[in-house]
């Protein structure tokens, strides 16, 4: 039974989630082009796309969920493993890596104990890298959620990363 | 009516957003007011200005004086002796690099002197928040001048005349390709911009998006007009959320005033824009892939003919054009082609902004006429090469583009020069380079960035980029063999031929160009394994010298703790623990650590 099923347990009507992506649903109903806006609304109340909810919407929109797989692996901002409350973007772009953007990625590594890519086991950072943010003037540089962070060097990240709970 | 006597322009672009320009607005509303000032002086946020290196960047009118790194502490002293006593704050304003001169006036600038500005004419001068700014440097007035007194066909005559050619990279004429467009016959057509801005070391269309969003739209909206669209999208990165949000409000704006929507002054015209958020893949800056975004699919693109001027989204024709094309379009208008044909060459029409990066002193955004050597670009506007050292070679057009060698400086800039070059326009990234680049290695990091964005629909980009990146691996491991270089080449030249889409065929580019002109660099990895830019790690170590004298800079800057020792006596590299970065080695201040 997927969660999108469970009812309410203390009202016994929809869960509210089901209502949220329901909702979603609605607004997007017989609009071309949808899958796309959908599945980033989805993640935005998820912070990822689990699968049954994946499903779910493979259901309500009359998409074959695989399809909807081939979509959401295509695409670098969908996700299907939860993520960290915070999420760290180290740019790798052509800037960047000519003004040490490795050593930044290399010692936040080191800092949190994962690698690009990974996340924190408690959930507090996701680490990744980014081709371009385009503050190419500020190289090297990093985003953490929606803050950029620029001018970078080794010794200025952990207090930066501090900073995020 | 309260008369503004002085104006404080805040850049609010990414770059400086980053470096604090947020906080300067509400520091200067305060000041403004402690000094009963903040009926006669206006706070304006403003787009980016370009001039990133020095962010965030304040500007005073009237006098127009630039101020750039201003931190909140330093906002009362410009309140207090600028806009209250009219004293200038000298220590703020902007030195020459090169003779350490004070330039209070931001025209007199070395990195702004030999630009032409028309398409940035707006950024970093208006709120791109209220369309009423916009309005009153001219806006619109392209929009009402087309549809009320133009002729579909004479919009795209027009256009045309100009020579203005696409933006984005190809260099496609556009009046010509609206043209197309007009001259298929359907019950929808389609306008899109191309805002998937996904080359590293470009952020021009992102500075215009939130720096003058409406010129964009207005662009666009000339466009549905010429070709019979009543339909637009922006297909935008979602990495550029300020862009969107600025987007957003463009279009309310424009709405809100007829503008934009339904019978735009009574003329019966109307044309509606939708955003598009991309989701994260560089492929779909390709256009066809790129439609298969818009339409909810992978973004992979699909063989032309038929062209999207003839079956596009949705199977309606269609027109794509980039940010900085449609920006170009208002002014063409307005002022006519035979104003815009004074800039740039005779095959090359008008201006290009360029993202100057790297190892340069002025990074930022610089618009310059078509045809300025790149030389002018580097070192007259770029203020020359970062810390004395010497220039090595330039890299233009991106992951598509070429490698250029200082010989070939002199070289001027516009689409057909660079493509005999080896290079290519590109969407106009400029990153320059120093002797300490090893270009072995930057053709690595390009082809890197290209095989990883495949979108893996045909062969040749998918293997063969795969292929060509193991080879390039294995020379700046040390491992090169004999007849590498000339496999590379055979490969290169087939991909280039035989790929499906424009990434593909020019993903080869950054290893040929780099192989024409620094073929001395691969050879030196093969041969004699050694990289002579001392960048490829497997081929370098660090040590410490005597010149050591104990501060631990290196210490605290090593990212593996590799580096111990005590304070004011010779520190030692671990060498098995040395992940060969080189972040010690930028790091000390006596120059104590060797390479080799």
């Amino acid at each position: 039974m997927s969660l999108i099923d469970h009812k309410c347990s203390c009202c016994g009507g929809d869960n509210p989630e089901k209502v949220k992506v329901d909702a979603i649903l609605a607004k997007y109903a017989g609009k071309q082009g949808s899958l796309i806006p959908i599945l980033q609304e989805v993640q935005g109340m998820y912070n990822y796309l689990p699968k049954d909810v994946l499903e779910y919407v493979a259901e309500q929109t009359k998409i074959p969920v695989s399809e909807i797989y081939g979509v959401v692996t295509f695409y670098s901002l969908f996700h299907l493993n939860p993520r960290g409350r915070n999420i760290i973007r180290v740019c790798q772009g052509t800037a960047c890596h000519v003004r040490g953007g490795k050593t930044i990625l290399q010692k936040i590594e080191k800092e949190l104990g994962i690698k690009a890519g990974e996340t924190t086991p408690d959930l507090r950072f996701t680490l990744e890298t980014v081709a371009c943010i385009g503050a190419c003037g500020l190289a090297p540089v990093m985003q953490i959620n929606d803050d950029t962070h620029g001018r970078l060097t080794p010794d200025k990240l952990p207090a930066i990363l501090k900073r995020y709970e | 009516m309260q008369h503004i006597r002085a104006h404080v322009l805040v850049c609010n672009g990414t770059g400086c957003k980053a470096a604090g320009a947020e906080k300067l607005m509400t520091s200067f509303e305060k000041w403004l007011k402690k000094y009963n000032l903040q009926d006669e002086v206006a706070v304006v946020p403003t787009g980016c200005h370009g001039f990133c290196e020095h962010g965030p960047l304040v500007i005073v009118y009237p006098e127009g004086t630039f101020y750039c790194r201003v931190q909140e502490k330093d906002v009362k002293d410009i309140v207090e002796n600028h806009l209250y006593k009219g004293r200038i704050v000298e220590r703020l304003l902007y030195h020459e690099p090169l003779t350490h001169e004070q330039v209070p006036d931001y025209s007199e600038i070395g990195f702004y002197k030999k630009q032409e500005r028309l398409v940035l004419k707006n950024c970093g001068a208006i709120n791109p928040e209220e369309i009423e700014e916009y309005i009153a440097v001219g806006g619109y007035e392209a929009l009402i001048k087309a549809i009320t007194t133009m002729t579909p066909d004479g919009v795209i005559d027009e256009v045309k005349k100009s020579g203005l050619r696409g933006r984005g990279g190809g260099g496609f004429p556009t009046g010509l390709k609206w043209g197309f467009a007009k001259q298929s016959v359907s019950d929808k057509k389609y306008v899109i911009c191309n805002a998937d801005e996904g080359d590293p070391g470009a952020f021009m269309d992102r500075s215009v998006l939130e720096g003058d969003p409406h010129r964009v739209l207005e662009g666009m909206a000339i466009c549905g007009y010429a070709i019979g669209a009543d339909e637009g999208y922006i297909y935008v990165r979602a990495e550029y959320p300020l862009a969107i949000k600025r987007l957003r409000i463009a279009i309310e704006q424009a709405e809100a005033m007829g503008l934009l929507g339904d019978n735009i002054f009574d003329s019966g015209f109307s044309f509606h824009i939708h955003i598009k958020e991309g989701a994260g893949a560089f492929v779909c800056g390709e256009e066809t892939a790129l439609m298969a975004s818009i339409e909810g699919k992978r973004g992979m693109p699909r063989p032309r003919p038929p062209f999207p001027a003839v079956s596009g989204l949705w199977g309606k024709p269609t027109n794509i054009n980039n940010v900085e094309t449609f920006a170009n379009v208002a002014q063409i208008i307005v002022n006519g082609a035979d104003w815009y044909c004074q800039f740039g060459t005779e095959k090359s029409k008008g201006t290009k902004v360029f993202a100057l990066t790297g190892k340069i002193n002025n990074t930022g955004l610089a618009e310059v006429p078509m045809g300025i050597t790149m030389r002018e670009i580097i070192y007259d506007i770029g203020g020359g090469i970062t810390d004395g050292k010497k220039f090595k070679a330039v890299q233009i057009g991106g992951p598509s583009g070429g490698c250029l060698p200082e010989s070939m400086l002199d070289l001027p800039v516009d689409y057909d020069s660079l493509i005999a070059a080896g290079a290519m326009m590109g969407s106009g990234g400029l990153v320059v380079m120093d002797e300490d680049t090893c270009m072995v290695d930057v053709a690595k990091f390009f082809l890197n960035f290209t095989q990883s964005e495949s979108c893996g629909k045909c062969t040749p980009c998918r293997e063969g980029t795969k292929r060509m990146l193991e080879i390039l691996n294995r020379i700046t491991e040390g491992e090169g063999r004999e007849g590498d270089i000339e496999l590379l080449e055979s490969l290169a030249y087939t991909i280039k031929e035989t790929a499906l889409c424009g990434l593909g065929q020019t993903a080869p580019n950054p290893v040929l160009s780099t192989l024409k002109y620094f073929r001395n660099e691969y050879e030196a990895h093969i041969k004699e394994k050694r990289c002579p830019a001392k960048v490829c790690e497997k081929m370098v170590g660090f040590t410490i010298t005597d010149n050591c004298r104990g501060c631990g800079l290196c210490a605290k800057n090593c990212p593996v703790q590799a580096i111990s020792g005590k304070p004011r006596e010779k520190y030692v590299i671990d060498q098995a623990a040395c992940i060969k970065c080189g972040a010690c080695f930028s790091a000390c201040p006596f120059k104590a650590i060797e390479k080799g």
